[in-house]
């Protein structure tokens, strides 16, 4: 234990060297994958704030089309290159990672909340002897000590709770995948690939990667719909549940579900949304008898338009709505579907005629 | 082989409590449960040593003294020992300094080859502490675990992720953490409860531990919490009451025509 605090003492007096903000992107078969963009965006903000450089870390064996992350607003990218990490495993990513941040010393390192982001951040923060802060749905610059702002859901996502790291570096989050937009493509940035090779062993490890398995389960993922219709508590039961996989069905929509129907059994742990479920942001939105806990709301309310129907005039998810119906789900659900079917009906005369 | 499990005490219910000048959680000690993610790694635990000759598990949680509970509760269900790591010294302990307590932990149960955990608690759901214990032991820490299959000398393991399965093996010793579709959570035995009544736990504060109390608590934690707040929400809602008649329905639908919704 005692180098563990020699190592901590080392990071304190290193806080006058840290420099840069770097974001984890991900990749998949070497092609990027959108939520890299999303990290470059939240990171570009805060590297202007900080007045410094941003930089997106990439792990793999190969990449494609690297330059996309300095058209999404990045300065540079700083590649791992080797075989050993084409697919996932966690140690060499946590070593590979760990190595690259002893050397580079960033301020601030920002990661996905995917299943890698929040898998290797721990690994790398405690090997580091670092904060981590999970999930976070706010990061901001704070003016006067210039530290990190990590803001995330707390306690059943009751209540939220600001985070900093104060003494120790870099200070590390995850953010939600969808949780923020990439910027828009700007082609006239260019910036500069720096390639790290590290020793081979570097990337040593007992884990042995075997196979990847395609989920073919799931008709329409959540996470890529346009339009969610999403279904709690107040649906009363399975048969009233599926009044909002009825309605989902008529949109061409996914259906999702807060944490008490799929503890209920009406629908599946995929269909989840919140917290321990997924995070979205569609186009619409469309909550039917759920009152919006914390948890739910920070798997949603990036959503582009959002739409709920509750009997309860004080539900918190009417805060978030664009358009609220106080009133009984299972009066008004019954009439948006007939008045969706006559505008679809409309709608088909319309184009036949033109 | 030899099984050590982690448990968790979690507030029973969504509507936890808390102090309003401080933000701090209120653990009254009533009402809690074992954190569901965690009987789920217990009862793979179970399923394990009941499918071998060879296997002892052992439950280790830290928490208040009124931890013991989900201690007896884990023998009940099968499980062999139990430690409870606990002091006022570990109080305010966040993800790496409970991390490093808890991987002291690991080491005073003796030998280890597997380690399963729930992936996250429903109180901090950070998801963290697991992985960081298999930094602190050096050993390979898998997440995200949804079957196990145990070998002679290894796990093959099944990591739910994005869009698909991924299939690992790993040699013992390895730290898995367990989602919920890996099994249907076990009940307590007749013989467990039984047992629950007359073994004795292992209490271990951080001297105890052998750690230093400048690694655990509020001082070994890098993490403060600095504010607590109720989130503020808003956008600017159009509110219509439902009043018997299609007209809430027709308004929703123009406005949905005009954002070009549907």
């Amino acid at each position: 234990m005692s180098a563990e605090i020699k190592a901590s003492a080392k990071q304190e007096r290193d806080l006058a060297q840290s420099n840069g903000v770097f974001v984890l992107g991900e990749q998949k078969d070497g092609q990027l994958l959108p939520v890299t963009f999303e990290l470059i965006a939240r990171g570009r903000l805060l590297a202007d704030d900080l007045g410094c450089k941003l930089s997106c870390v990439l792990l793999g064996a190969q990449i494609q089309d690297i330059e996309q992350v300095f058209q999404r607003g990045a300065d540079h990218a700083l590649f791992i290159q080797d075989e050993a990490l084409q697919n996932f495993l966690p140690r060499p990513y946590q070593k590979a990672i760990a190595k690259l941040l002893e050397e580079e010393k960033p301020e601030v390192v920002i990661a996905a909340a995917t299943t890698t982001g929040r898998t290797v951040m721990p690994l790398v923060a405690a090997k580091l002897n670092t904060g981590l802060t999970a999930d976070c749905t706010s990061l901001t610059i704070d003016a006067d000590t210039r530290l990190l702002l990590q803001t995330r859901p707390a306690i059943g996502g009751n209540i939220m709770a600001t985070i900093k790291t104060p003494h120790h570096r870099p200070q590390m989050a995850t953010v939600r995948p969808r949780s923020c937009k990439p910027l828009p493509l700007d082609c006239s940035r260019t910036g500069e690939v720096i390639v790290k090779k590290y020793e081979n062993d570097t990337f040593l490890t007992t884990e042995k990667f075997l196979e990847f398995i395609t989920d073919t389960t799931q008709t329409v993922s959540i996470e890529d719909a346009e339009i969610i219709v999403s279904g709690g508590k107040g649906m009363k039961n399975g048969e009233g549940f599926k009044m909002v996989e009825q309605l989902a069905e008529l949109l061409g929509a996914g259906v999702g579900a807060t944490r008490d129907a799929v503890e209920l059994g009406w629908t599946t742990y995929p269909h989840q949304i919140g917290l321990s479920g997924k995070t979205v942001a569609p186009k619409l939105y469309i909550a039917l008898g759920l009152s919006g806990k914390i948890a739910h709301l920070a798997g949603m309310q990036t959503s582009e338009v959002i739409i709920a129907v509750n009997k309860d005039p004080e539900a918190q998810i009417f805060k978030v709505a664009d358009f609220a119906i106080v009133g009984d789900v299972f009066e008004i659900v019954p009439m948006m579907i007939e008045a969706i079917k006559q505008h679809k009906a409309k709608a088909r005369q319309e184009t036949c005629a033109g | 082989m030899h099984i050590v499990v982690f448990v968790k005490q979690v507030p029973g219910t969504d509507n936890v409590k808390m102090d309003p000048e401080t933000g701090v959680m209120i653990r009254t000690g009533k009402d809690v449960i074992i954190n569901p993610l965690d009987e789920n790694a217990l009862t793979e635990a179970i399923k394990i040593k009941n499918s071998r000759s060879d296997v002892s598990v052992t439950a280790i949680s830290m928490g208040p003294p009124s931890a013991e509970r989900a201690l007896k509760e884990a023998i009940a269900m099968g499980a062999d020992a139990g430690i409870l790591v606990s002091g006022r010294e570990f109080g305010g302990s966040d993800t790496i300094a409970t991390g490093k307590a808890l991987a002291a932990a690991v080491r005073k149960a003796g030998e280890v080859d597997l380690i399963i955990c729930g992936e996250r608690a429903t109180d901090g759901e950070t998801g963290q502490t697991a992985v960081m214990v298999a930094n602190y032991l050096d050993i390979p820490g898998e997440t995200y675990v949804s079957a196990i299959d145990v070998k002679d000398s290894s796990v093959v393991i099944k990591r739910t992720v994005e869009r698909g399965f991924e299939m690992v093996e790993v040699p013992f010793p390895v730290l898995v953490s367990v989602n919920k579709d890996i099994n249907e959570i076990g009940m307590p035995t007749l013989k467990g409860k039984l047992r629950a009544k007359t073994v004795a736990l292992n209490i271990y504060d951080a001297d105890g531990l052998g750690i230093d109390r400048a690694e655990v608590g509020l001082n070994g934690s890098p993490t403060r919490v600095v504010k607590v707040f109720s989130p503020k929400l808003s956008r600017d809602t159009i509110m219509k009451k439902a009043d018997g008649t299609a007209k809430p329905v027709e308004e929703l639908l123009s406005f949905l025509i005009f954002k070009e919704c549907i």
